[in-house]
């Protein structure tokens, strides 16, 4: 009998800690299998990756992802996997990052890796929340998102509108390669595979900095089902944060 | 071997290069900034790496992402920016990664001036950033003496798997002195020497031999196992790395107490007393963590002391250390200068003699 189907190599065992319906345990497995295939198809060295995890719900990421594994200080991934890239340059790195690890605390580390144009894979998960410490308001929070520290609703006015991370980066000489997508749908999960996977492949071929903003669920902290939290990034997060290619030098 | 005249700042760079560091991240400020122009001229000529980081914030995360596979790496920086790396350093001590970090001190607090000072005593020694850690550190008092502590730097760092830092002041860094430069190490990264490092484990290997760089021990008994662990290492490094220097104590009736650059000074203030009589020496501790305080004690704690007189430039800083050696054993004076105004000779001399006096 032939196996078909497996548990991912660059998995280990550890029990995912993650709240149900939330979307990192999928954002996870789709890494891992993109760097799998890779070595399976023989383009990827066995143990020649290694990842990088942030501070935030994904906190122990280095638990699940079976390779060399760095945990950072909150926000400085990109800094971490820049000096660990510069010392291993033949071997492919990626970050795990959440959206107040990025986008807030950690702005200057990933907007600075972009401009180096550093060789690795950021994937940024972007849940318009900050979920491990509890529901606070994020740089990425939609206007009028209620959380425990915008109980209001975000106030523009206030605080400014939610940045668009992927677009922002785009705009930088030395990122690559930046795509936006979501874990709603099947459709949509095979769609963030091949752009992860690309990613990767670009690392191999030596490109420079790649982003994949993967929008994401927090049902625990948005007070939602886990069905209910997919319709909620439907029908407020796509429109405001569009799914797609932002820069794609490799196809210019 | 042959004497050459050399900046301190390129001769401390030179020396990292010697001790084996291939990768050096930093960011600008002064009086340190010819380190990182040094280096990035000289690691491309070595194979190494240079790399101007956006801050010293990320500066010391690159560090931590070069040590953790187990390169030898150093940054470099001055007060402010020392201050900015203290989240890095307590990230590095917890990971238990060894890496090299230069505080080329200068005037503070805040923005200060671009002088010369040891106002980060405490803050090197006591521990900047978060947590029970500790480094081990460093005050030369002259080019050679950084060089050749820069020359074991590494393998202490490795040793104990603990950061190092080089507690040095603006003028170390500036002043040209003729040195020796050690032979090249070679060094290479042995995942055998290293079996924590990231060197590339993959499915399949032993799973305790898996690099897992980290900091986090989420449950009370893991961090406090983690805690115990950190401490026996701090204990034994107490015990074996201790370095001080004593000069002139043996019939010294006055001792004077001071580290780095001051300690100089206080050397010339000493020969010249001698030469009217007056019996003084120094003690000045090498190591300032671990802090010798037993060696303080064996040179202070004799009957014909009279009196101590502990000189920095800082509000007495060092001075702690010194009280807490001593336990109140002999008298203590302390004269200082805040910022980065250096003492004179004769302002050492007349605070001797006022001792002697006993004003
Ligand atoms: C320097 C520092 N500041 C604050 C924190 C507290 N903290 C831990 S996780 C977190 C938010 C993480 O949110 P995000 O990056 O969006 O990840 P998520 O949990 O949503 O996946 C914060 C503020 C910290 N650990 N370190
Ligand atoms: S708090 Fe939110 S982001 Fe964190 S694990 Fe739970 S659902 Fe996921
Ligand atoms: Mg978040």
């Amino acid at each position: 009998m032939s196996v078909v189907f497996e548990r991912t190599k660059l998995l280990t065992d550890k029990q995912f800690h993650y709240c149900p319906g939330c979307n990192h345990g999928i954002i996870h497995r789709l890494v891992a299998e993109s760097i799998d295939e890779l070595v399976q198809e023989g383009k990827l060295e066995a143990g020649n990756v290694m990842g990088v995890a942030p501070v935030g719900c994904s906190v122990f990421a280095y638990d699940y992802f079976n390779c060399d594994m760095y945990e950072a200080a909150h926000g400085r991934a990109p800094a971490v996997a820049t000096g660990a890239k510069r010392a291993r340059p033949n071997t492919i790195f990626f970050t795990y990052q959440g959206d107040c690890d990025l986008a807030s605390i950690g702005t200057a580390e990933i907007v600075h890796a972009a401009h180096r144009g550093e060789k690795f894979v950021t994937i940024f998960v972007n849940n318009a929340i900050y979920g491990m410490t509890g529901g606070q308001m994020a740089p990425t929070t939609l206007v009028g998102q209620k959380t425990t520290t915008s109980p209001y609703g975000r106030d523009e006015a206030w605080c400014g509108a939610p940045i668009r991370i992927a677009e922002m980066l785009s705009t930088i000489p030395g990122s690559y390669y930046i795509e936006r997508c979501a874990c709603n749908n099947n459709a949509n999960i095979i769609k963030t595979k091949k752009a992860i996977k690309k990613a990767f492949q670009y690392q191999l071929e030596g490109k420079g900095f790649c982003l994949i903003e993967v929008l994401s669920t927090c049902p625990t902290n948005w007070g939602l089902s886990p069905v209910e939290a997919m319709t909620w990034l439907e029908e407020n997060m796509i429109p405001y944060y569009p799914l797609g290619v932002k820069k794609d030098k490799g196809a210019e | 071997m042959a004497l050459t005249l050399m900046k301190g700042s390129e001769a401390i760079a030179e020396a990292a290069i010697r001790a084996g560091a291939r990768f050096f991240f930093g960011y600008p400020i002064t009086p340190q900034t010819e380190i990182p122009e040094y280096m990035s001229a000289r690691m491309p000529e070595v194979g190494g790496c240079f790399l101007q980081a956006e801050s010293e914030v990320a500066a010391i995360n690159m560090v931590y992402g070069a040590a953790g596979t187990g390169a030898r790496v150093i940054t470099s920086s001055s007060s402010p920016g020392v201050s900015l790396k203290q989240e890095g350093i307590s990230y590095c001590a917890g990971a238990q990664l060894p890496c090299v970090i230069l505080n080329v001190m200068r005037g503070g607090p805040g923005l200060g001036n671009i002088q010369a000072s040891q106002g980060d005593y405490m803050q090197g020694v006591k521990g900047g950033g978060n947590g029970d850690y500790h480094l081990l550190t460093y005050a030369p008092s002259s080019v050679q003496e950084a060089i050749d502590i820069m020359m074991f730097a590494f393998e202490k760092a490795e040793k104990y798997r603990m950061p190092v830092l080089f507690l040095a002041d603006g003028i170390i860094a500036q002043m040209m002195e003729p040195v020796e430069m050690p032979e090249m190490v070679d060094y290479k990264v042995d995942p055998e020497k290293k079996p924590w490092a990231c060197t590339g484990w993959k499915p399949g290997d032993d799973p305790a031999k898996r690099g897992v760089i980290n900091s986090i021990y989420i449950d009370t008994e893991s961090l406090s196992i983690h805690n115990e662990h950190l401490q026996a290492i701090y204990a034994e490094a107490r015990a074996n790395e201790q370095m001080w220097e004593n000069y002139k104590t043996e019939d010294a009736e006055y001792i004077i107490t001071a580290f780095g650059t001051v300690a100089r000074i206080a050397k010339t203030a000493i020969d010249e007393l001698r030469e009217q009589g007056v019996k003084v020496g120094l003690f000045r501790p090498i190591s300032v963590w671990p802090y010798p305080y037993d060696a303080m004690r064996e040179t202070i704690c004799r009957e014909q002391v009279k009196g101590v007189l502990d000189v920095e430039v800082n509000e007495g800083q060092m001075l702690e250390d010194v009280k807490l050696g001593l336990e109140g054993a002999k008298p203590i004076r302390f004269f200082g200068h805040y910022g980065s105004e250096f003492p004179t000779t004769d302002e050492i001399k007349n605070e001797i003699l006022k001792m002697k006096e006993g004003k």
